[in-house]
């Protein structure tokens, strides 16, 4: 039983530096929010198994679905106002 | 060469991370660490003031905060004070948001949502209302309280704005209710300080360890945060859609 949560540990921890490194590296600023989204809902997995349900309730909540509407609504308003690209 | 920098960053942080989920690096796994004589093993027994000893769900009566979620006992009892400036601070950039965004730009009009958000927001909507208000009312038992409750219920009112091209939301009602929540909260405080004789203090019985009806005021503060959390959100959600739709 140990074992299955290590190996499960380990691969969200990868899943984890996967989305992170793809939120960081994509040429579009779009794509890299939908993949700091997807990051979060990898960290609520990270943080359930971690046994931290209270953050986790709150990461699913807030930083895959608020934030992101939050960092949308303003790459649309920096469109708007001609900066973005 | 940022972006070189910043892969680097994250691939470091990652290994940090992977060793130490890992359990190569000194970290007690979960149930093995030592907690007796730790700050720690006082909010768990609830014995902060006066010694309550073992705590046993459902058994335990008139516990000091009497919630089985160790992590709301603290949030709303024993660092209640800290929680009502969180909620100031949460009010104050509502307010901020509202001051810069919520000026009377021109109407626009969103573009018509996807058939298949159109169709499911009406499922999903009532769903997540319903699950932020069991989260904030059961905050002293299960994990979640006032604040992820509360962005639940914000999150299902900007579902409807993403669906509904045509979705306008009547404002009032949630200005009382987060006008209304705000002084609840103070006022219970100032109860608890003409009754205990401190701010903030648990002044109802705390009841059984694991029922609905227990913690004394933690529900009551729950409740009030929640509703005060999903109003401002939901505000803060409405003034950025405006801006974001307006022409």
């Amino acid at each position: 039983m140990m074992e299955l949560f290590n190996i499960l540990e380990v691969g969200i921890s990868v899943l984890l530096i996967f989305f992170a490194l793809a939120a960081v590296l994509s040429k579009k600023l779009l794509t890299g929010i939908v993949f700091l989204s997807v990051l979060s809902m990898a960290a609520v997995a990270a943080f359930a198994l971690l046994s931290a349900p209270d953050v986790a309730v709150t990461e699913a909540v807030i930083g895959s679905g608020l934030v992101t509407f939050i960092f949308v609504a303003s790459i649309r308003g920096l469109r708007k106002a001609g900066d973005g690209s | 060469m940022k972006k070189v920098f910043t892969a680097a960053l994250v691939i470091l942080f990652g290994v940090v991370l992977l060793f130490g989920l890992s359990k190569s690096i000194d970290i007690a796994g979960y149930g093995d660490g030592l907690i007796p004589g730790k700050a720690a093993d006082a909010y768990i027994n609830k014995n902060v003031t006066s010694g309550t000893g073992e705590i046993i769900f459902g058994e335990t009566k008139n516990a000091e905060t009497g919630s089985a979620n160790m992590v709301t006992s603290v949030i709303a009892n024993y660092r209640s004070f800290d929680t009502l400036g969180e909620v100031t601070v949460l009010f104050l950039a509502a307010v901020g948001v509202s001051l810069i965004m919520g000026k009377n730009s021109k109407e626009g009009k969103m573009k018509k949502s996807g058939f298949i958000l159109r169709t499911s927001a009406g499922i999903i909507f009532p769903v997540m209302l319903i699950t932020g208000i069991y989260i904030f009312t059961h905050g002293h038992l299960t994990p979640g309280g006032g604040f992820p409750g509360g962005s639940m219920i914000a999150s299902s009112f900007l579902l409807l704005y993403l669906a509904d091209e045509n979705f306008k939301l009547k404002i009032t009602g949630f200005k009382v209710a987060e006008g209304l929540a705000g002084t609840l909260y103070v006022m219970v405080g100032a109860v608890g300080l003409i009754i205990g004789g401190y701010f903030l203090i648990n002044f109802l019985p705390t009841g059984v360890v694991g029922d609905l009806f227990s913690a004394g005021i933690i529900p009551v503060i729950y409740v009030l945060i929640g509703l005060k959390v999903g109003s401002e959100i939901t505000g803060i959600v409405r003034d950025m859609h405006k801006e974001e739709v307006s022409v």
